[in-house]
């Protein structure tokens, strides 16, 4: 049975630097609230992978690295559902235009997994441009995935 | 722990062991490294042991395909041994489970080049 502490509400945010550093600190962070939440093995390394997909994106693809852009990340568990937002300053490109890994012609391709394998971990995924720039995601997932 | 490649010569296969992390950054750059020092060499028959990779992410997964694409566009063959479920599911995921030629024993892989 679970215990009462994994329905306290819990949020954690941080302002994080455009390094890989970052994607690692988001990582451990996005972990640990998610074995308060009650998550067991396989779904925490499948929340691990996107959220480590969804900051080397915002990084490296959004915010290109840059030192005068920060990257916004959220983790919330809220009963049983937990939340991940994940917001950068880059130009953002247009959402249409994701090519299909699983196409043949894309099947060896050495990128462009990275938004397939987040939607295929968590339950929900959002993706919207913010405004003046950058693009921030959603990912979801619920203790007992629906 | 980043990754950790070391390499041995068993009769004319190249088997390379794979231990740790092949995530962006260090960890599948010097795969990428690797791969071509050992094509540059004119090594043709590449194993990469698998068995000791902790994470892999979708850009060690490039990195495979990329090492994949080098051997076998240079005459080559690279195949893979002793996935963990991690890796193997993966593979799944992203269909190439079936590009590449997996093994679950080093002497069958070894017998299986050409």
């Amino acid at each position: 049975m679970r215990e009462n502490k994994h329905h306290v509400p819990e949020t954690v945010e941080r302002l994080l630097d455009s390094t890989l550093e970052s994607v690692e600190s988001a990582e451990e962070l996005a972990l640990s609230v998610a074995q308060r939440a009650g998550f067991e093995d396989d779904d925490l390394m499948k929340i691990g992978m996107a959220v480590r997909e969804s900051m080397v994106n915002a990084v490296v693809h959004g915010n290109r690295y840059s030192e005068h852009k920060k990257v916004r990340f959220s983790v919330t568990r809220n009963g049983e559902r937990y939340t991940i937002r994940i917001a950068d300053e880059g130009e953002g490109f247009d959402f249409s235009a994701l090519p299909d890994p699983l196409a043949p012609e894309n099947l060896m391709r050495t990128s462009g997994r990275g938004i397939f394998l987040i939607r295929s971990f968590m339950d929900e995924f959002e993706m919207r441009r913010r405004e003046p720039s950058g693009t921030e995601v959603t990912l979801v997932k619920y203790v007992v995935s629906k | 722990m980043s990754v950790k490649l070391s390499t041995r010569q068993v009769g004319d296969v190249s088997v390379v062991d794979v231990a740790g992390r092949i995530t962006l950054g260090e960890g599948s750059s010097a795969l990428r490294d690797l791969m071509r020092e050992m094509v540059g060499k004119g090594q043709k028959k590449i194993l990469l042991n698998l068995g000791d990779v902790s994470y892999i992410d979708s850009s060690g997964i490039g990195e495979l395909v990329s090492g994949f694409t080098t051997v076998t566009n240079n005459g080559g063959e690279l195949k893979l041994l002793n996935l963990n479920k991690r890796v193997k599911d993966l593979l799944q995921i992203t269909k190439l489970y079936t590009v590449f030629d997996v093994h679950e024993d080093e002497a069958g892989a070894i017998r299986a080049f050409a």
